[in-house]
């Protein structure tokens, strides 16, 4: 009951502000309606895909969540700071239900954009298959990755470092080391190589194999990406006990 | 009967001592302002007492149970306005207050109910479907003591509530926590005096942690032979009138 009660909370606070709408939504179908056009331009003997639908289409998906960080870290960062939480840190709230209450309102939001990210790649291109349903619950899975570094940050940062690091740091390291907007298998080497150490390029390449029904190629790209997520959510969740528990709320 | 009773309460941070010693009786229906200069342990006493840190030595008792022991019970039971506003800014004023009296385990009618009670209460029937970032400074403070009362507290604590506030608002709170003295146990903290010698049955004064006075404002005027508790503070707390 207070896990809902808080969720609902958490997502209307989130879809009240029209700047998250801006980047959470109308930014990646900025992107795709871009990205696409430059595909139709570059010229079929240039034999360069990485803008072609079925690549640009799981990297958009993976690369809308990565703003999920940002609506998480602030919104949990604010509560702190403007005391919000101090004062449901008095009440009978667990901690289960902070991190919950945190948690499922971006997992829907990660639902919900990545079905509507595949959705108009369709528009764009896209075969659509049966294969979208599993490919976003992918996205929703991976996306975990995101709300992570989010309650992370937004449980040690204030609101500016918070939009710093989970704004501006986050998703251009998402989106570079993703290889949504550069070819990374083309470009090769140590690039490559961070990439691959990197949970973001496994993101993508777990949508993408998704989209193509391949489950069992799935499972080395999900396994690097929830290992991240694992160590992750462990470390924040022990930062958020203690500033419950702790002296600085 | 008493509602809190703090039998040597400590807090350390690594060597300092923030609060030191501290043992108090606080009565049922009692308004209690504790009054300090900055850093003087106030706002860590009302965190240990409402469950938020664990206090280093003794313990605080409220309504019969230990905050060390049994606090998950203590905070169906107490609620509490910060220093700062702590509301939800992209919700309404309603939304804000049902929100809490779910929290603390009204059924969404019953919140409702309460939440239309205590907005009315409270003078804020004019601004209910308003999201609260859009509110004054006054109207935000009334709204954060409503959020506070929502779950019929037996124990509110209420931190420096009327900070930065215009006079006319400010009195106005008065008004409303007034109207509570009897009904509701209150720990006020707040650095405005004439608040605390209009609204408290009995003022606390702490000084580098340790309580240094207990009494009616009378009494503490007459043990430092003064005419003000502002004065009766001064001393009090180590400064020189």
């Amino acid at each position: 009951m207070r896990i809902v009660l808080f969720a609902k909370r958490n997502m209307k606070e989130i879809l009240r502000d029209p700047v998250n709408f801006f980047f959470g939504l109308g930014f990646p179908l900025i992107l795709l309606v871009l990205l696409s056009v430059i595909n139709s331009a570059i010229p079929p003997e240039a034999n360069n895909p990485m803008f072609a639908i079925e690549n640009l289409a799981p990297g958009l998906a993976m690369f809308g969540t990565a703003f999920l960080a940002l609506f998480a870290g602030m919104l949990l960062s604010k509560d702190r700071t403007s005391s919000f939480l101090m004062r449901l840190f008095t009440s009978p709230m667990t901690s289960l239900d902070f991190i919950l209450g945190y948690t499922l309102p971006m997992l829907i939001m990660a639902l919900v954009q990545a079905a509507i990210t595949l959705l108009a790649a369709g528009i764009a291109g896209l075969e659509i298959t049966i294969y979208i349903l599993p490919a976003i619950v992918v996205t929703m899975i991976t996306s975990f990755l995101f709300v992570g570094l989010g309650l992370l940050c937004g449980s040690a940062m204030n609101d500016k470092a918070v939009g710093g690091i989970c704004g501006a740091l986050l998703t251009n390291v998402a989106g570079w080391l993703s290889g949504v907007f550069v070819p990374i298998d083309l470009i090769g080497g140590t690039f490559k190589r961070i990439a691959d150490i990197l949970p973001f390029y496994h993101s993508v390449q777990a949508i993408r194999i998704a989209l193509e029904g391949n489950y069992i190629e799935i499972l080395p790209h999900l396994a690097v990406v929830l290992g991240y997520t694992v160590v992750i959510f462990v470390i924040a969740v022990i930062i958020f006990q203690r500033k419950m528990s702790g002296d600085k709320a | 009967m008493n509602a809190i009773e703090m039998q040597s309460l400590t807090k350390k941070y690594g060597k300092v001592t923030a609060v030191d010693n501290l043992s108090l009786t606080i009565e049922q229906g009692e308004l209690f302002s504790l009054l300090g200069v900055n850093g003087a342990g106030k706002t860590t006493t009302i965190k240990m007492l409402s469950c938020l840190i664990k206090p280093t030595g003794g313990d605080a008792v409220l309504l019969g149970d230990s905050v060390k022991e049994r606090s998950q019970v203590i905070k169906g039971k107490i609620n509490i306005s910060p220093q700062e506003t702590a509301v939800a800014a992209n919700l309404s004023v309603i939304e804000n207050l049902e929100l809490i009296a779910g929290i603390y385990g009204q059924d969404s009618k019953s919140a409702k109910k309460s939440a239309d009670g205590i907005a009315s209460q409270f003078g804020l029937d004019g601004v209910r479907k308003k999201k609260t970032k859009q509110l004054s400074g006054g109207m935000q403070r009334r709204l954060s003591i409503a959020m506070a009362l929502i779950s019929n507290p037996q124990i509110l604590f209420l931190d420096e509530p009327t900070l930065g506030l215009d006079v006319l608002a400010r009195r106005e709170l008065w008004a409303s926590i007034g109207a509570l003295k009897g009904k509701v146990t209150i720990i006020l903290t707040t650095h405005y005096l004439e608040e605390a010698e209009a609204l408290s049955d009995r003022v606390g004064i702490m000084a580098n942690g340790k309580l240094t006075a207990v009494g009616t404002v009378a009494k503490l005027t007459e043990q430092t032979g003064t005419n003000k508790l502002e004065d009766a503070f001064i001393i009090l707390a180590g400064g020189v009138v």
